[in-house]
C-alpha cells in the first residue's frame, strides 16, 4: 500500500524547487538570448532593472502583477475543487462590463469612494455570471468545463466587441473602439498619489488601490479554502469526488459555487486596468491576462501566497520586457512571450523535473 | 530468535539481505534486517501494519535504496538502484495495487516497458507466442487480446505475475496479492505459485492471513516495528506463535462473543431493487431487518450486489423501487441527513471513500461531519477538532498520534482505525460495515472486531459486510447469504462452511432452514 511518494521538507517543496525551475528556465531563455547575439547577462540587468530599478518601474509591475494576482486566484480556487477554469479571459472582459456599467451609470452622482466598492460588486457579479453558464452545464450536465470556457472566452469577445463598437462607443473622435471615460471625480487616486506625500516615488505608473483589492482577495481565498466549511467542501470534491459525495457534499452545489467564485476573482481584475487606469472600457482590455492568471496559479501551487509571488514574477517579467523591447530593438516581444513561455514549462508542464534527484538528496532526512 | 542456522550453505540463497536499515525522516522502517530467502522456496512474510514489510520489498524491487546493508542476489553482492535492475537479477515484483494500463489489452500490458523496438509487430509475435507457452506451463489461463478493464481481479493479477515471468523473473514479490480475491481466486493463485515452486522459481510473498501462511509457504519472517523478529519453518509453527511474535503478546486468534440481546428492528430494507447506470438490476428484491443489538452479517462473493446495498442505504445510489426504513422512518437520500438520524457508514473502500487521502488526519476526522457546529461559527473552530481529532487517535490507538500527518502516510490498518474512530466514537444507533479489517493486521483485526461486538452489546443494529466468510461467521448473530443481487438464504453463523459456501456460489436448495 506504500507507494514511493518521498515527502520533502516545505522550504524545498516550496522554496527550492520553484526557484531551481525558475533558474533552468532562464538558463535556457539565456542560451536563446545568446544564440541571436545578444548578452544574456545584460538582458537580464535590463529586464530587472526595468522592473524594480526605479519607482515608476516598479509602479508598472505590482500595475501588472495585481490583474495576475486575480486571474491566478480564479484559477487556483477552481483548482481546488478539481476544475480546470480556462475562462478566465473572458470572465475578466464580462467583468470589465460590470465596472463600466456601474461607473457609466453613477460617475455623475457618486464619488470614488462610493462608487468603487459598487464596482468591485459589479465586477464580481459579472465574472461569476460568465463562469455560471459553464458551471451548470459541467455540474448537471457532465459537459467538460475547459472546452465550454474556451468557448465562452470567445462568445466574450465577441459580445465586447459587438457592445464596445456598437452600443457603449461614444462615436465621435474615438480611435480605438470603447466607451467614454468615466468622470474623474469616480476614478480612484493611484498608489503614486496616494504614496507620493510618504516620499515614494512611482512616477506615471498606473498601479492603483485594485492591489489592495487583489492581496485583500488572496487573504480572503485562503480563509476561504482552509478556515470555513465551504473551502473544506471544495478541497474534499478536488482531492476525492467519492469521498466528498461519502461525505454528504452537495457535489454540483459546490462545482456551481466554486465556479462562480473563480468567475468573480477574474471580473475583478477588471478593477485595476478599466477604473483604477484607464478609466474607461476598452476593446481587449484583458490582454491575456486570464491565460497567465493560469500559469500564476501552476506556479503558486494554487496556494494564495504562491499566488502572489507568482503573480510579481509575471508583474516583472512584463514591465522588464517592454523595457527590454525598448532599448534592445534586436528582441522583439516575441522573445518575451518565448522568456514567458520557458517559465510557464520548467514551472508548469515540468514541475517534476528536479523532484527526484532532490527527493533523493533530501527524502532521507525529511521530517 | 530461530532463525534456521541450519540450511546448507552449499547452494547460494535466491536472495540475502545483511544488515538493511531503512529510515524515512525519524521512523526507522527497517533496521538491521538479516534475511535468507532459499531458492526454490516460497516464503512469506507477515508482520503488523507499518512493520516495514512493504518497505523492504521496495528495497528489493529498487524503488528504495537501502541507507546501509548489503544485498546478495544468488550469492552475488549487488546494488539494485532501479526496477530494470531488480528485472535484469530476475526479481519480479506484483504490487498490491496492480500497475496495469486499463485500456491496453493484456498482450499490449505485457509488452509494455519491453517493447522490443519501435516497431510493435515483431515484439507482439513474441510476446504472444511466450505468453502462450507461460500460459501451458503454469496454468496462467488468460485471453491476451482482453482488455484489461473488462477482466475481473483475479484474472488482472495473473497478468501481472505474466508481465514478471516474461521478463524472466526468478523470484516474484507478492504483496498482499490476496486482498481483493475471492476465495476461489486465492486457491488459484496458490496453484500457480506452488507450480512456480516446482519449476525451481523462488516466491516471497507478504500477507496478513496466517491461514495462507500456513497452507502455501515453506519457511515464513516476521517483522515487527522495523526489525526482523525471526525466521521459522512453517511446519513447525502455528498460527498462535507466529500471531504472539507479531504482536509480542497473545492475541485472540477467534472472537469472544456472547450471545446477542437483539430489541426491536432498527434497520429494514423492504422490497429494495436498484438498477445500475447501465440498467443492469444490482439488487433484486432484497429485503432484510436488522435489530438493536445484532450484527446481521451479508456472506457472499464480491460483486454479488452487497456494495450497492450497502450504498443504496447509505444514501449514495437511489434505488429504482422499494423502501428503506430506520427506526420506523423512511430513509432519504442523503448522506447527510442519514448521519444525524445517526446512521454511520464504514464505507468498504477507505481510499475509494472512506477518507480523503491528501487532508490532515484532523480534517478526515471530520469528513462528514464538517458541518456540525462543535466545529465551529462562520470559521472552523481549529482548537474543537484538534481535540476531536486527538480524543480519536487516543480511543483507537492510531499510531503515529499525529492529527497533522496526511492520512495517506499511516499504514493501512492505522487509516481503517481512523475510519472507524470518527464513525464509533459518535454514538451512532445503526451501522453499515463493509470489510472492516481489508488489509489490516491481526492485532489491529482483534481491537477492531472487538469494538464492533462492543458496539453490538451497547444495543447499536450492525448491518455487516464483508468478502471474509470466517470473519462474516465470528461476528454475525445471523448470516445472509447474497449472490446475483439477491438474498438466497439466511443461516446462522455455526453453519457448515460447505454450505454456506455452496449458497455463496448460487446453489439453492439444498438444506433449505429458517426465513429472512
Ligand atoms: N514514503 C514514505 N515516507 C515516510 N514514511 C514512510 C514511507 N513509506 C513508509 N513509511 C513508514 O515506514 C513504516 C513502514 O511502512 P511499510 O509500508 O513498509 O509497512 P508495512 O509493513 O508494509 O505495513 P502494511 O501492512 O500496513 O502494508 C511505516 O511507519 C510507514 O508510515
Ligand atoms: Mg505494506
Amino acid at each position: 500500500m506504500s507507494q514511493p511518494a518521498a515527502r520533502l521538507p516545505l522550504w524545498v517543496d516550496f522554496g527550492l524547487i520553484p526557484l531551481l525551475n525558475l533558474v533552468a528556465a532562464f538558463a535556457v531563455a539565456g542560451l536563446v538570448v545568446a544564440l541571436i547575439g545578444e548578452n544574456p547577462l545584460d538582458v537580464a540587468r535590463i529586464i530587472l532593472y526595468g522592473a524594480f530599478g526605479y519607482g515608476e518601474g516598479v509602479g508598472f509591475t505590482l500595475f501588472y502583477a495585481t490583474n495576475f494576482i486575480f486571474t491566478g486566484l480564479a484559477v487556483a480556487v477552481a483548482f481546488h475543487a478539481g476544475l480546470f477554469n480556462i475562462g478566465g479571459e473572458g470572465q475578466a472582459y464580462i467583468g470589465g462590463l460590470g465596472v463600466a456599467l456601474v461607473a457609466l451609470g453613477l460617475d455623475p452622482y457618486l464619488p470614488w469612494w462610493l462608487l468603487a466598492p459598487l464596482a468591485v460588486i459589479g465586477a464580481a457579479l459579472f465574472g461569476a455570471l460568465w463562469a455560471w453558464i459553464p458551471a451548470v452545464l459541467q455540474a448537471k450536465r457532465g459537459s467538460h468545463i475547459v472546452i465550454t470556457t474556451i468557448m465562452f472566452n470567445f462568445i466574450a469577445a465577441s459580445l465586447m466587441a459587438w457592445l464596445l463598437v456598437d452600443v457603449l462607443n461614444p462615436g465621435a473622435g474615438s480611435m480605438s473602439p470603447g466607451t467614454r471615460f468615466f468622470d474623474a471625480e469616480a476614478v480612484p487616486p493611484r498608489l503614486s498619489e496616494i504614496l507620493a506625500p510618504f516620499g515614494v516615488d512611482l512616477g506615471g505608473s498606473p498601479a492603483n488601490l485594485a492591489l489592495v483589492a487583489a492581496v485583500l482577495a488572496a487573504l480572503g481565498v485562503w480563509l476561504l479554502l482552509w478556515r470555513t466549511r465551504l473551502g473544506y467542501e471544495i478541497r474534499a470534491l478536488g482531492h476525492n469526488s467519492s469521498a466528498a459525495a461519502y461525505a454528504g457534499v452537495p457535489i454540483a452545489r459546490v462545482i456551481i459555487i466554486a465556479m462562480l467564485i473563480s468567475g468573480a476573482l477574474a471580473g475583478m481584475m477588471a478593477l485595476n486596468p478599466v477604473l483604477g487606469d484607464q478609466g474607461r472600457l476598452l476593446l481587449e482590455f484583458p490582454g491575456g491576462a486570464g491565460f497567465v492568471g493560469i500559469a500564476v496559479a501552476l506556479m503558486g501551487r494554487s496556494h494564495p501566497l504562491g499566488v502572489i509571488f507568482a503573480a510579481l514574477l509575471f508583474g516583472m517579467l512584463y514591465q522588464g520586457g517592454s523595457e527590454l523591447a525598448f532599448e534592445k530593438p534586436s528582441i522583439s516581444r516575441d522573445m518575451l512571450i518565448l522568456i514567458q513561455g520557458l517559465v510557464i514549462l520548467f514551472s508548469g508542464a515540468l514541475e517534476n523535473l528536479f523532484r527526484p534527484a532532490l527527493a533523493r538528496i533530501f527524502a532521507p532526512r525529511a521530517a | 530468535m530461530n532463525l534456521d542456522k541450519t540450511e546448507p550453505t552449499a547452494v547460494p540463497a535466491a536472495i540475502e539481505l545483511i544488515g538493511v536499515s531503512k529510515s524515512f525522516g525519524p521512523v526507522k522502517a527497517n533496521s538491521d534486517i538479516h534475511l535468507r530467502v532459499a531458492k526454490g522456496a516460497i516464503h512469506g512474510i507477515v508482520g503488523e501494519n507499518g512493520a516495514g514489510k512493504s518497505t523492504l520489498m521496495s528495497i528489493l524491487y529498487g524503488f528504495y535504496q537501502a541507507d546501509s546493508g548489503e544485498i546478495r542476489v544468488n550469492g552475488q553482492p549487488v546494488r539494485i538502484r532501479d526496477s530494470q535492475e531488480a528485472i535484469r537479477l530476475g526479481i519480479g515484483m506484483v504490487h498490491q495495487h496492480f500497475m496495469l494500463v486499463e485500456n491496453f489489452t493484456v498482450l499490449e500490458n505485457v509488452l509494455l516497458g519491453a517493447e522490443g523496438g519501435a516497431l510493435l509487430g515483431k515484439g507482439k509475435a513474441e510476446a504472444r507466442a511466450k505468453l502462450a507457452e507461460l500460459a501451458r506451463e503454469h496454468g496462467l489461463e488468460v485471453d491476451p487480446d482482453a482488455l484489461i478493464s473488462d477482466l475481473p481481479v483475479g484474472a488482472q493479477q495473473r497478468v501481472e505475475i505474466l508481465k514478471a515471468l516474461t521478463r524472466g523473473a526468478e523470484i516474484l514479490i507478492l504483496d498482499e496479492p490476496t486482498g481483493v480475491l475471492t476465495p476461489d481466486e486465492a486457491d488459484q493463485l496458490f496453484e500457480v505459485l506452488r507450480q512456480l515452486r516446482a519449476e525451481g522459481k523462488t516466491v516471497l510473498i507478504i500477507t496478513h492471513k496466517l491461514r495462507e501462511i500456513m497452507a502455501i509457504t515453506d519457511a515464513v519472517s516476521v517483522m515487527r516495528q522495523g526489525r526482523m523478529v525471526g525466521t521459522v519453518r512453517t511446519a513447525e509453527t502455528s498460527p498462535e506463535q507466529l500471531a504472539e511474535m507479531m504482536v509480542g503478546r497473545r492475541v485472540l486468534l477467534k472472537v469472544e462473543k456472547g450471545p446477542a440481546n437483539p430489541g426491536p428492528a432498527a434497520l429494514t430494507v423492504e422490497n429494495l431493487t436498484l438498477r445500475d447506470g447501465a440498467g443492469v438490476e444490482r439488487l433484486k428484491n432484497v429485503s432484510l431487518t436488522v435489530r438493536r443489538g445484532e450484527i446481521v452479517g451479508i456472506a457472499g462473493v464480491a460483486g454479488n450486489g452487497q456494495s450497492e446495498l450497502l450504498e443504496a442505504i447509505a444514501g449514495l445510489r437511489r434505488p429504482t423501487s422499494g423502501r428503506i426504513l430506520l427506526d420506523g422512518t423512511p430513509i432519504p437520500h442523503d448522506p447527510r441527513a442519514l448521519r444525524e438520524m445517526r446512521l454511520a457508514h464504514i464505507p468498504e473502500d477507505r481510499h475509494k471513500m472512506g477518507l480523503v487521502l491528501k487532508f490532515e488526519t484532523r480534517e478526515n476526522s471530520i469528513l462528514g461531519y464538517h458541518l456540525d457546529h462543535r466545529y465551529g461559527g462562520a470559521l472552523f473552530d481549529r482548537a474543537a477538532i484538534e481535540a476531536e481529532c486527538q480524543s480519536q487517535m487516543e480511543a483507537y490507538d492510531v499510531r503515529p498520534p499525529n492529527s497533522r500527518l496526511k492520512t495517506a502516510n499511516f499504514s493501512g490498518g492505522n487509516q481503517q482505525k481512523i475510519v472507524l474512530a470518527r464513525e464509533f466514537e459518535r454514538g451512532p444507533h445503526a451501522l453499515l460495515i463493509g470489510q472492516p479489517t481489508r488489509g489490516v493486521d491481526i492485532g489491529a483485526i482483534e481491537f477492531i472486531h472487538r469494538r464492533i461486538i462492543e458496539m453490538r452489546d451497547a444495543g447499536k443494529a450492525i448491518l455487516l459486510v464483508s468478502v471474509e466468510l470466517d470473519e462474516i461467521r465470528s461476528l454475525s448473530d445471523r448470516v445472509l447469504v447474497m449472490f446475483d443481487g439477491r438474498i438466497v438464504g439466511e443461516r446462522s453463523p455455526e453453519a457448515d462452511e460447505r454450505e454456506l459456501g455452496l449458497l455463496m456460489a448460487g446453489v439453492t436448495g439444498a438444506g433449505e432452514r429458517g426465513a429472512a
